[in-house]
């Protein structure tokens, strides 16, 4: 292994910049002759608008323009994804417009922008914007909007914008019927803020000499942005669109979509021939970002006397919130019924989704996304299961496991799972969390009054988004490849040129690894180039722990032809037959003979082609390449917590924290225990901490950190994390993904080591977030009902 | 309104600027002087992304009036590095890999800086609650807290 290769701890490459104080994110940019924008927003869940006054806003100091959507009138922010209801019929797709037009739906939703010279003027003068509301009931409980009534969109019943189903509900109730014990449990899946660190913030630009326009924007994928914002909403040509997506802080899924303000900025900057700048408040990530999770679920797990599983059913109701964002509609379906077989060998599973309107901000993935709400259902059945039929967990599990040598594995649920190995991760798990010495410790805490639990999780997802013609037979509108330029420069360094974007995953390094290894370049002879649509061919972006696995492979195969055309310059210019030369340590050498070039002279001699034959060589060295996979990635692993609780006060302190994962072969272990670490934080944070929680009106009362308690610094451990490697089949790199395993697998050990603790007083369940209140609440429930 | 003259001291240069009565002192630093390693995370001081000290003293300068830096000291994330010499705290999360996105980063530095120059010899727990002012959705603050105790070692072997 070379130190700058596969499998070095590189140090990472990007954060000189971020140490220092000079990372360039969206907001640190200002441009010459700059306008602010402030947008005015829906205090209201649900109302009509009978009118808007803006004049005297509009007179107030400052003010450059101001638009409302009767101003506005462009195309619906679009949903990337369509699903097709049991009887065959498409998804309702109410229109989502950027600016409201006559009808909020709400808390947040976009009523008017006032652009002006400062933030402060266009704040102070949209106060003086007079909106007459007639408020609306609003409804935000799911089985309320599906008893219809209150309608959030006049045209879509019941407020239902599918009924989708997978399986054979038939012969799934057969096995639930015939088998030896049932386990039922009603399952919340708590809704989730993303809350990334950057607040999200835009600057649109248009120059009037060239007809192009720029947007300066927080995103994940800057040409998914181009492409949905300028073919769909404002009918830009995209040689006449530029999207910068510069240093993001944070996406965690909530700055893939397509945002109203993105539009609005970029839309409003002709019209004002000055750059607008918009920066979300925190009050405004809160209620716009698009939230995560938001399930109820009723699972139903059948098993034989032995403990073996028979069949799943799962019934879900889904959150979509008060419009369609970019994928809501494939995460409780593609995304959460199809990972519904878990690691586990169960023949039979049926899901049926209802995904639901309701008077909230928008729901969409949020990392993991449908995975987590599947893997928690699914440990969380199989915890309470061990528990009434007094099998051990570990036990209950491993007689339940794909076995190691039965991959690759159709599961029942269409999917096709490559490669794993469960008892590893499982085995591993158990000795790095000392299993064997948890008696010894619940016993001691036991002493000093306290309650000890031990929670397990075995899991696997799904990543790498994703092989085009699946998604594409599943109801996607894009297609999810990733592409790749490598420009090798005259001097023989390398530009690699990635459709990937990063917003902390470390691709500058982990990327420039690859690059190493192939080529055999010193990291400092290489750049990684992402973000900017102007000089990235295209690219799908960062998301569903895709960029190793899609945008990895893609650099590879583009490294691949630039390999091939060095032979042939190598083999001119060395007088041999293409087939004989050697390329190994960045040299090419004439197979047998001490004939050689370096990397550098080949490229030189491509700029310098003084004596090619034009007939066969072309001069440069650059190439492109598209990668689309065969198949979906499978990471899975074993995460075991270990809580104590406080009887007293309800407090649960996380006292362990193991994961054993498998996420392929790993390129950078330190950015991928980094990874690790933060998927657990959140996962951890979703069991224990967040929620969000809105009242009947549709108001949200989790809208600050006063009110939606994020992890910190004292409410963690230190994580134990290690990796055990069985190669995904179907990529060259043998990469799975490891950007959301952590908040997929650790919230059911959370909760199942919190049931632990408590299952000596009866316990048998506790809902996310299991705040000391709710768990001081089940104690004494159980202690009641005892008595 | 009028604007309002002050005279201060930012990272050890003596530093002159209007600012408006009612703009805070993280305003200042990003948008007057181009000092945009300080970040608005949260502007009501419960995310630590806009740490930076007042005559050595932590404060949230979102929470802070350009106004109330007259005559003051300011130390930013800007003036941490010698030169192109990293301080400890910067060279051990670099060595940890400490930091993912790098939004909160500065502030964090600012902040652990601001602990060592209290508590030389930290406790685990003492980092943390300290820290804890400090919002990362990143790292699960693993690595953070790994660095910082990492830099103290350090720190105190060379004092």
């Amino acid at each position: 292994m070379s130190e700058t290769g596969i499998g070095a701890s590189v140090k990472r490459l990007e954060d000189y910049r971020f140490l220092t104080g000079r990372g360039t994110y969206t907001d640190d940019i200002n441009q010459p002759g700059q306008t602010h924008a402030y947008i005015l927003r829906s205090p209201h869940a649900h109302a009509t608008i009978n009118s808007i006054d803006t004049s005297a806003a509009a007179a107030a100091p400052g003010v450059v323009a101001i638009f409302t959507g009767a101003d506005m009138e462009v195309g619906s922010l679009p949903c990337g994804w369509q699903i097709h209801n049991k009887d065959g019929s498409p998804m309702a797709e109410p229109g989502h417009p950027p600016l409201a037009q006559g009808k909020v739906r709400h808390v947040g939703d976009q009523v008017a922008v006032v652009i002006a010279e400062t933030l402060a003027q266009a704040r102070s003068a949209a106060e003086l914007i007079e909106v007459d509301y007639s408020e609306l009931p609003a409804v935000v409980d799911m089985n309320k909007a599906l008893a219809g009534g209150t309608l959030v969109h006049d045209d879509v019943a019941d407020n239902l914008c599918y009924d989708w189903e997978l399986g054979d509900e038939g012969e799934v109730d057969k096995a639930i019927a015939g088998a030896h014990h049932v386990t039922e449990i009603d399952i919340v899946n708590n809704r989730l803020i993303p809350n990334a660190m950057e607040p999200r913030a835009a600057i649109g630009s248009f120059d009037r000499a060239t007809g192009e326009y720029t947007l300066y924007t927080t995103s994940q994928n800057p040409h998914v942005i181009r492409l949905l914002m300028g073919a769909f909403v404002l009918q830009i040509p995209e040689h006449k669109l530029r999207i910068v997506a510069p240093d993001v802080g944070g996406g965690f899924g909530s700055k893939i979509y397509h945002y109203a303000e993105e539009a609005i900025v970029t839309w409003a900057a002709p019209k004002v021939g000055r750059p607008i700048k918009w920066t979300a408040d925190r009050s405004e990530s809160f209620i716009t970002d698009a939230h995560g999770r938001d399930h109820i679920t009723n699972v139903k797990l059948a098993l034989d006397e032995s403990g073996k599983f028979l069949a799943l059913k799962v019934n879900t109701k889904a959150n979509m919130g008060a419009y369609l964002s970019t994928f809501a509609t494939c995460v409780p379906t593609y995304l959460y019924a199809t990972l519904l077989a878990g690691v586990y060998t169960t023949p039979v599973i049926y899901a049926g989704v209802k995904a639901i309107f309701t008077n909230t901000t928008p729901v969409d993935a949020y990392r993991g996304a449908g995975r987590p709400e599947a893997s928690y259902l699914i440990e969380r059945v199989v915890d309470r299961a061990a528990r009434e039929m007094g099998i051990p967990q570990d036990e209950i599990r491993r007689k339940n496991f794909i076995p190691r040598d039965a991959f690759p594995y159709q599961t029942p649920v269409a999917l096709e799972y490559d490669s794993g190995d469960y008892e590893a991760t499982l085995n591993s798990a158990m000795k790095n969390a000392d299993v064997d010495g948890f008696a010894a410790r619940k016993a001691a805490s036991e002493a000093k009054g306290k309650l000890r639990g031990l929670g397990y999780s075995t899991y696997v997802e799904a990543c790498g988004i994703a092989p085009s013609a699946v998604v594409g037979s599943l109801g996607a509108r894009a297609g999810l490849f990733e592409s790749a330029n490598v420009r090798v420069n005259p001097t023989g360094s390398v530009t690699i040129f990635t459709g990937s974007h990063s917003h902390g995953q470390g691709h500058e390094t982990t990327f420039a690894q690859l690059v190493s290894e192939t080529l055999g370049l010193p990291l400092d002879q290489v750049e990684i180039s992402h973000g900017d649509t102007n000089k990235v061919a295209f690219g799908m972006g960062t998301y569903g722990s895709r960029s190793l696995a899609v945008g990895g492979e893609a650099m590879m195969k583009a490294m691949n032809k630039i390999i091939d055309k060095s032979k042939k310059i190598a083999a001119h210019v060395l007088e041999a037959a293409e087939a004989d030369i050697e390329f190994k340590d960045g040299k090419f050498t004439v197979a047998g003979t001490d004939k050689e070039m370096t990397f550098g002279e080949v490229a030189l001699t491509a700029y310098v082609p003084h004596n090619f034959p034009h007939d066969t060589l072309e001069p440069g060295l650059e190439e492109q390449a598209f990668y689309d996979p065969m198949n979906f990635t499978y990471p899975g692993g074993c995460h075991i917590v270990e809580v104590e609780v406080d009887p007293d006060t309800g407090v649960v302190k996380v006292d362990r924290v193991t994961a054993s994962d498998d996420v392929g072969r790993v390129i950078n272990p330190m950015i991928v225990a980094g990874q690790t670490h933060g998927g657990l934080a959140q996962g951890i944070g979703q069991a224990l901490l967040e929620g969000c929680i809105y009242d009947d009106n549709g108001q949200l009362l989790t809208g600050s950190y006063m009110d939606y308690t994020m992890p910190r610094a004292d409410d963690l451990p230190n994580f134990s994390t290690s990796n055990e490697v069985t190669l995904c089949a179907h990529n060259s790199l043998g990469v799975k993904g490891v950007g959301e395993t952590g908040a997929i697998g650790s919230p059911p050990a959370v909760i199942n080591a919190i049931v632990d603790a408590l299952s000596g007083l009866g316990v048998t369940d506790i809902s996310m977030p299991a705040t000391p209140q709710k768990v001081w609440q089940a104690i004494q429930g159980a202690k009641a009902a005892a008595e | 309104m009028s604007q309002i003259h002050v005279t201060t001291k930012i990272n050890g240069d003596t530093t002159e600027y209007l600012c408006d009565p009612e703009e805070t002192l993280l305003d200042v630093l990003r948008d007057r002087l181009a000092l945009t390693g300080a970040k608005e995370g949260c502007g009501t001081g419960d995310c630590g992304a806009c740490s930076v000290t007042v005559d050595g003293r932590l404060v949230c300068s979102c929470l802070t009036l350009g106004a109330e830096a007259d005559g003051c000291e300011i130390d930013t994330i800007e003036g941490m590095a010698d030169g192109e010499k990293l301080h400890p705290l910067q060279q051990k999360f670099l060595e940890h890999a400490a930091l993912q996105c790098g939004i909160c980063t500065p502030g964090i530095l600012v902040a652990a800086k601001s602990l060592l120059e209290k508590n030389p010899s930290p406790t685990e727990e003492e980092a943390r609650y300290w820290l804890a002012g400090n919002l990362c959705r990143c790292t699960g603050y693993d690595k953070i807290i790994r660095a910082v105790m990492d830099a103290a070692e350090e720190m105190r072997r060379a004092s």
